[in-house]
């Protein structure tokens, strides 16, 4: 062993080190997350077909609202995407611009998911009907719940944006958003293909 | 008025029998000193910015290590009631009721409140020293685990003085465990209790893989880290891949009680088998991610000890991590009995069987690293040498279990109770006993005494011998687990009285190093070269206790034992490598959002228990709002100047 300073960290250095280090963090979370999702998707694929004699998915999927929502997450997907050139490009106003665009996606995605979910209840259909329910309520909850999270997480963003501009932190909270973005799209499709799709076939 | 005061009292909080009213006493005799003690020496301040706001690893793993060692007490204690329950026959020392309530407890506790902290201490206190590291990667998310932790353990023990303990065996299985056989809140304090420590295992786990991955000393390649850090690594990315399993399991259950959901019910459609697989798919990964942490303290002690360089390194990381991925295969052969059939049986009966290689190959490992060494039997050595034979049989009965057709006989029997204990008393606490005195003058400046600690390595391994052999037999006699009483026509009489006898005799081991540590607090000799033990990696090429920022200057890695390198060096004559100058170091700023964080999840946690909204709904909006106030801050960080290093150096080499 001997001492060097191979590694020494200038006052930049330092930052970029964190900020590299926190971006892959933030990857191996979504690993975790990966696996969150996987398990429910396993519980509803064992449970989708128990429904107790209540309705079943195509009973009670109404394919044009699903639809919509499919085609609104796809495009705040692009967006965020969009955000993120801007971005790169320096431009600050671009980049809150395209991150307000895709908050107001998400937020009707949010809005469309919970007005299917009442008009579910009101038709008798709620979490404790059967298993099935309690299966799909669950999975598609849950990724509603991250979408919302991510709207309040997006919306921070944008006011620290605001505040200290594009700096390496704010350029990696940016990209950490757009990674998680991005994620909540991809299980989207899955969703959209095992639950709705598969439930109306 | 003062009637509906008394009718309430009387549900929320336990009532009834004598031991837990000693417990009440216990514990607020317990409150007053403590708090008496800190006003007294107005020591408040110092709590707050010393500790419990600490982003510091090594302060955080010490925080860790008295919890759990607290946790070990209660687990323990939870161990002799049911050991001296199960003394005589038609003993009535417990209600069955309350039996139930103790091995539940007792199993959780050992498990995920001190095992795992224990664990995560080790992480703490060693990872960063070993790879030449100034703090783990995200020493905020750090805190914030501990924190979890404590206040996790915190929710799951109030249970058995307020409202009632879960009930339902350390996992729970529905649907026993659901809303309709488990009415009470014990079932809710399990779910919230493990749930809030779980999210900070999660992240514990996340923060070791990046660490370990991203920052290692220059030159310390892949295949050039500590055993102990790729033990910890395995661990770790098992950690990731396990415990989302675990959070959605609870909360699925969680919905199943508390929104009448048919997950796990017997009606609606339900299935409690799915939890079955559900929580082992967890489980089982989870006993190899206490046990893997152990077997890198062993591989380090015994490098140590025998002066000699680990036999076998990359069959060592092999073994870790092929651990590590078979573990998540042979999740099933814990209900072999549930009737999944012969080809899903012989499956996981073989995966169960493969697992056993890599772990013979460590042993063999272990064996002839001390061949022709120049061992010594220091206390860290000698908890290895009583691991290695324990180890090894209880590995064997193991697999005995895995063949699935005899496991017919032995499944929930006694066979199994001392098969597990066997593997996990033997692996994991003998191991984490072993890394606690190797580490211990790192950590503190000083050795733990070292004859205390023989009577007390003694005292346990004569009685986890004299506790646990009498259960293999009674297993094949015919006892089953959780019975509270048998009768005296059954003949297990005299192995249970040998067994309590045994289980007594750990206790014993454990006042013996209670007084252990106390005695060398006051009377042990400051270690003043750093290296007491004659180490090998980086943690011992620095003073102890390491100083805030560990490495003034960061070391450069050139092979495996890089300290031990260092030192042949130096002993042929050669100079040592030239410092380069000291640079400002950058540090992360103590923090009290992870404290008031992990408060909220409690308030939260707690609220959902009682089913008080207005407690647990202020809960989770004083997370949010904590999220929210770390988001924000931009100042997290400083730098200690160049002369603050300087002079810490010097009084550190003052001391040498």
């Amino acid at each position: 062993m001997a001492n060097g300073n191979a590694h020494a960290h200038t006052h930049d250095d330092g930052h970029h080190d964190l900020e590299s280090l926190r971006l892959m963090g933030f990857w191996i979370f979504l690993i975790t997350d990966c696996i969150l999702f996987g398990t429910l998707f396993a519980t509803y694929i064992v449970l989708h077909g128990n429904t107790a004699g209540g309705p079943t998915p195509a009973e009670l999927f109404k394919m044009p609202g699903v639809i919509a929502e499919t085609f609104i997450l796809l495009t705040s997907s692009f967006t965020s995407g969009l955000a993120l050139l801007s971005m790169n490009q320096g431009n600050r106003r671009g980049l809150i611009g395209w991150l307000a665009v895709t908050i107001l996606l998400g937020a009707s995605f949010i809005t469309l998911e919970v007005t299917e979910f009442i008009d579910m209840v009101h038709e008798g259909a709620t979490i404790g009907t059967s298993a099935f329910l309690s299966g799909f309520f669950t999975l598609v909850g849950t990724h509603g719940l991250h979408v919302s999270l991510g709207l309040v997480w997006m919306t921070a963003l944008i006011i620290q944006l605001a505040r200290h501009g594009i700096t390496p932190v704010t350029r990696r909270k940016a990209n950490v958003i757009g990674l998680y973005w991005h994620f909540l799209d991809v299980v989207w499709i899955f969703v959209f293909t095992i639950v709705y799709l598969m439930g109306v076939m | 008025m003062l009637d509906r005061i008394k009718e309430f009292a009387s549900t929320f909080f336990v009532t009834g029998d004598p031991l837990i009213y000693g417990a009440d006493v216990a514990i607020v005799m317990t409150i007053i000193a403590v708090v008496s003690v800190l006003t007294y020496f107005k020591r408040w301040k110092w709590l707050w910015s010393e500790w419990i706001t600490t982003v510091d690893h090594k302060r955080i793993g010490i925080m860790y290590v008295i919890a759990s060692l607290l946790m070990l007490f209660r687990g323990g204690v939870d161990a002799l009631l049911m050991r001296t329950q199960l003394a005589m026959p038609n003993n009535d020392f417990l209600t069955p009721e309350h039996y139930n309530a103790i091995f539940t407890t007792h199993g959780v506790i050992m498990i995920l409140f001190m095992a795992m902290p224990l664990m995560f201490g080790l992480f703490n206190l060693v990872v960063p020293l070993q790879i030449g590291a100034r703090d783990v990667a995200f020493p905020f998310l750090n805190s914030l685990s501990f924190w979890l932790f404590f206040w996790g353990a915190m929710l799951f023990n109030m249970s058995f003085v307020i409202g009632g303990s879960p009930d339902a065996g350390w996992l729970s299985y529905p649907p026993l465990s659901g809303k309709a056989f488990s009415p009470g809140v014990g079932q809710d304090f399990y779910i919230w209790g493990i749930q809030i420590s779980g999210i900070g295992s999660l992240m514990t786990g996340i923060n070791f893989v990046v660490t370990i991955l991203k920052m290692r000393a220059p030159g310390m390649k892949l295949m050039k880290m500590p055993m102990f850090t790729w033990s910890v690594l395995s661990s770790s990315l098992t950690i990731l891949l396990a415990f989302p399993i675990l959070t959605v399991t609870l909360a699925l259950l969680f919905i199943d009680r508390y929104f009448g959901a048919h997950f796990f019910t017997l009606d609606g459609g339900g299935n409690p088998m799915m939890y079955i697989n559900l929580i082992w798919m967890w489980g089982h990964p989870e006993v190899y991610i206490v046990v893997l942490p152990a077997f890198g303290i062993f591989s380090e002690v015994v490098a140590t000890f025998s002066r000699k360089k680990l036999f076998g390194y990359k069959s060592m990381v092999f073994a870790l991590m092929s651990i590590a991925v078979f573990s998540f295969t042979t999740w099933a052969h814990h209900f072999f009995t549930m009737g999944s059939g012969a080809d899903v049986n012989a499956f996981f009966a073989v995966t169960t069987m493969i697992i056993a290689i890599p772990t013979g190959v460590k042993v063999f490992n272990w064996l002839f690293t001390m061949y022709r060494g120049r061992i010594t039997f220091p206390t860290p050595m000698l908890w290895t040498m009583g691991f290695i034979p324990c180890f090894v049989v209880g590995g064997m009965t193991g697999v005995l279990l895995s063949v699935a057709p005899a496991d017919f006989q032995f499944h929930n029997s006694y066979f199994l109770i001392a098969h597990f204990h066997q593997v996990l008393i033997g692996g994991v606490a003998f191991g984490y006993f072993a890394g606690l005195y190797y580490w211990w003058p790192k950590v503190f400046g000083f050795k733990l005494h070292e004859k205390i600690g023989k009577w007390a390595f003694w005292f346990w391994n004569i009685g986890f011998y004299v506790c646990f052999m009498p259960q293999y037999a009674l297993g094949l006699m015919g006892m089953t687990r959780r019975v509270s009483t048998y009768g005296w026509d059954t003949g297990w009489w005299e192995l249970n009285l040998v067994s309590t006898v045994g289980g007594f005799l750990m206790g014993i081991g454990f006042l013996f190093q209670v007084w252990q540590i106390l005695h060398s607090i006051k009377f042990m000799e400051r270690d003043t070269t750093g290296d007491p033990w004659g180490g090998r990696t980086l943690e011992w090429s620095i003073p102890s206790p390491a100083p805030h920022y560990n490495f003034a200057t960061l070391p450069v890695v050139t092979g495996k034992d890089p300290w031990w390198e260092e030192k042949l060096r130096r002993e042929r004559g050669e100079a040592p490598a030239p410092k380069p100058p000291l640079e400002p170091i950058h540090m992360p700023k103590n923090s009290g959002i992870p404290f008031i964080m992990s408060f909220c999840w409690f308030l939260a946690g707690f609220g959902l228990v009682f089913n008080w909204l207005w407690i647990a709904i202020p809960g989770f909006v004083g997370v949010a709002a904590c999220m929210l106030a770390h988001s924000f801050n931009y100042n997290t960080d400083y730098y200690i100047p160049v002369d603050e290093i300087e002079r810490t150096e010097a009084a550190a080499r003052r001391a040498v």
